[in-house]
């Protein structure tokens, strides 16, 4: 426990996680029975579509982010409806069921502009998935701040969606935990944490953030570290 | 000694193992078995001879048995193989009674293990009877189905269906591949081993060595189909892509090499029609390879300019991901488990008939630095996503989520 002028911080616990599919069953062929599924679908299948992606087999440069955009792309072969698709950033929605407010009126605005039906084959169905998270602890904490320099680097994949991509979810202000856990510092950490924001959750893959987030700490720690 | 844990953490990185073990702690002297019907031969053996030691390693006591019946036992279950993926098989009542009368004698030969195990695995519909005749279950019953199951044939479904139902779980490779179910069916995608001697590295003299051993020309360009001899690979439609191609590039060398796995009797009707339609071209070389020439296959991924894998069928296709682990781009059918692993224009092509594969194939012999450019992105894709280090990693999640299923967050905390 570290002590900032009166207050006491906790450690920064380092949990990992893994996350397990599940099929949900639900299958849309064309584009209206994706709108009709995605209104009753649950929040959760949503969130695996556009965050999931990153803890499953993508190929690391996609062109698009979320599931609904590819399937638009590949299967609809709708480039347009694809493309407004891929655009939406869900870290700027407060819930998921803003979220998928959101990619049902973008697609209700699609339905109205096509005159010809947006369906695929069987075997290229959307198929809705669902997932179940487990989180564990790893034992291994972070006292200081600066002891992430070195800590990032050797945290698993898992342990960076836990902390800078489930978070986001988790915590009332839907920031990552690391800069959760450094406002506990007051005001000393504000440039840190300033940088760790722009970091792009959404539009990367976990091993870049990872990367992203090892060389933030690195350079603003760089001073302390040579002394 | 290096554990075998430790040989992988040079392949995937330390954090990968350091993960598995923390997940596998709270599991420790857990009882699991896995029950297939063969040791020798096929993707899911393959898997099994792996993953068994890795999940003892990790502290789960994990032992693997196998269902053995006659000849007819063998017919009935191919006969549910295809059906499942397809095509309309009707199987004669005496060998539903015969798949009845295996399942339950192995049932008893294993009563006690299944009793007191844990978490049971029963791989496919060769031993999905089992849990008919164990009636004193201790713990979870898991279906894992490698087959593509999304057209089955119904009447075969239906009946295999009343044994499904009675087990806490599913697991398929796709969700695309899953039926409706009572119960929660999971997605974990298969794997490869990158140290298994289909896999590691090879000395240059080794891989050579099939040049002379199968009469290969080693200045001339050579693509590669390896699986076994079943009509759902489509080896026949392969000869004909080399045959298309071949008017272009004379000079093409196509392989097919394949092996038999016990439970397959159609594999020598199948090689037959392979023959026969490669017919006298001295240019096509057919082997039939036995069940253990791991490092001949391994060589002779390595020596393809690429590899082909023209499924029209494919639950997932391991052979994709083998040589994916080669740097070797694949031309893929476009079924399956293949979509998942051949990402378009990226690690390889997708092609629907031997037409698009004779397409792609003089596209790559015409660009090898595409070739190479595609081979190095394939391994990296399989890093990240298809060793067994992810499987195991899934198979340890999903036993938690077996354990807990109702609720969407598990925290081991």
């Amino acid at each position: 426990m570290i002590k900032n002028n009166q207050t006491y911080i906790l450690p920064f616990e380092i949990k990992d996680c893994a996350l397990i599919a599940k099929a949900t069953g639900k299958r849309a062929q064309n584009l209206r029975e994706l709108k009709d599924f995605l209104s009753i679908i649950s929040l959760d299948s949503i969130y695996y579509h556009f965050w999931g992606t990153l803890l499953r087999p993508r190929f690391d440069d996609p062109e698009y982010h979320n599931d609904f955009a590819i399937w638009a792309e590949n299967s609809l072969h709708d480039n347009i409806l694809a493309e407004r698709l891929a655009v939406i950033d869900p870290t700027e929605f407060q819930n998921m069921d803003q979220l998928r407010t959101e990619i049902i009126e973008i697609i209700e605005e699609r339905l109205d502009e096509v005159d010809y039906p947006l369906w695929t084959k069987r075997d290229m169905q959307f198929e809705f998935i669902c997932s179940q998270i487990i989180i564990f602890n790893t034992n291994k904490t972070i006292l200081k701040p600066i002891d992430f320099v070195t800590a990032i680097p050797q945290m698993s994949v898992g342990s960076i969606f836990y902390h800078f991509i489930d978070s986001r979810k988790r915590l009332y202000n839907s920031i990552d935990d690391f800069q959760n856990w450094l406002i506990s510092f007051g005001e000393k950490y504000y440039e840190l944490r300033l940088k760790i924001n722009e970091i792009d959750p959404y539009f990367s893959t976990l091993t870049k953030i990872r990367e992203e987030l090892a060389i933030v700490f690195r350079n603003f720690f760089k001073g302390e570290q040579d002394a | 000694m290096p554990s075998t844990l430790q040989k992988y953490a040079k392949v995937t990185g330390i954090d990968v193992i350091e993960h598995l073990r923390q997940l596998a702690q709270p599991l420790q002297g857990m009882n699991v078995v896995h029950i297939n019907s063969t040791k020798l031969g096929g993707g899911v053996a393959e898997i099994l001879h792996k993953m068994v030691p890795l999940m003892s390693e990790l502290g789960l006591n994990t032992s693997w048995e196998i269902i053995n019946g006659e000849k007819e036992f063998y017919q009935c279950t191919k006969g549910f193989h295809n059906a499942l993926q397809g095509t309309p098989t009707d199987l004669p009542e005496k060998f539903l009674r015969i798949y009845e009368n295996v399942n339950e004698r192995t049932a008893e030969t294993y009563k006690s293990k299944l009793e007191n195990a844990d978490l049971v695995i029963i791989h496919d519909p060769q031993p999905v009877a089992l849990i008919q005749h164990v009636t004193e279950k201790k713990g979870k019953w898991v279906w894992r189905c490698h087959i593509d199951l999304s057209k089955p044939y119904r009447p075969i479904w239906k009946y295999l269906r009343e044994y499904v139902k009675k087990y806490d779980a599913s697991i398929f490779s796709l969700s695309s591949f899953a039926q409706q179910l009572p119960h929660p069916v999971y997605l974990i995608a298969p794997s490869i081993d990158p140290l298994h001697e289909k896999n590691i590295q090879l000395n240059k003299n080794e891989i050579e060595e099939v040049y002379s051993r199968f009469q290969i020309d080693p200045h001339r360009p050579i693509i590669l189909q390896v699986s076994r001899y079943d009509r759902f690979k489509d080896p026949v439609g392969v000869i004909k892509s080399y045959k298309l191609s071949k008017k272009f590039i004379p000079s093409l060398q196509l392989i097919l090499a394949g092996g038999g796995a016990s439970d397959d009797p159609e594999g020598e009707a199948v090689l037959q029609e392979v023959q026969d339609a490669a017919q006298d071209d001295p240019d096509i070389k057919v082997l039939l390879l036995p069940g253990d020439a791991h490092r001949t296959i391994n060589a002779l991924q390595r020596i393809a300019n690429f590899v082909l894998q023209k499924s029209l069928k494919e639950g997932f296709g391991l052979t994709v991901s083998e040589a994916m682990w080669k740097k070797k781009p694949v031309i893929g059918g476009n079924v399956g488990g293949i979509r998942i692993q051949v990402i378009n224009h990226h690690t390889g092509f997708l092609v629907d008939s031997p037409e698009g594969a004779a397409l792609r194939i003089r596209y790559l012999l015409h660009n090898s630095n595409i070739i190479e450019e595609m081979g190095n992105k394939a391994k990296e894709f399989v890093r990240e996503n298809f060793l067994i280090t992810r499987h195991l990693r899934e198979y340890l999640t999903l036993i938690y989520s077996l354990l807990q299923n109702k609720n969407e967050r598990i925290e081991l905390i």
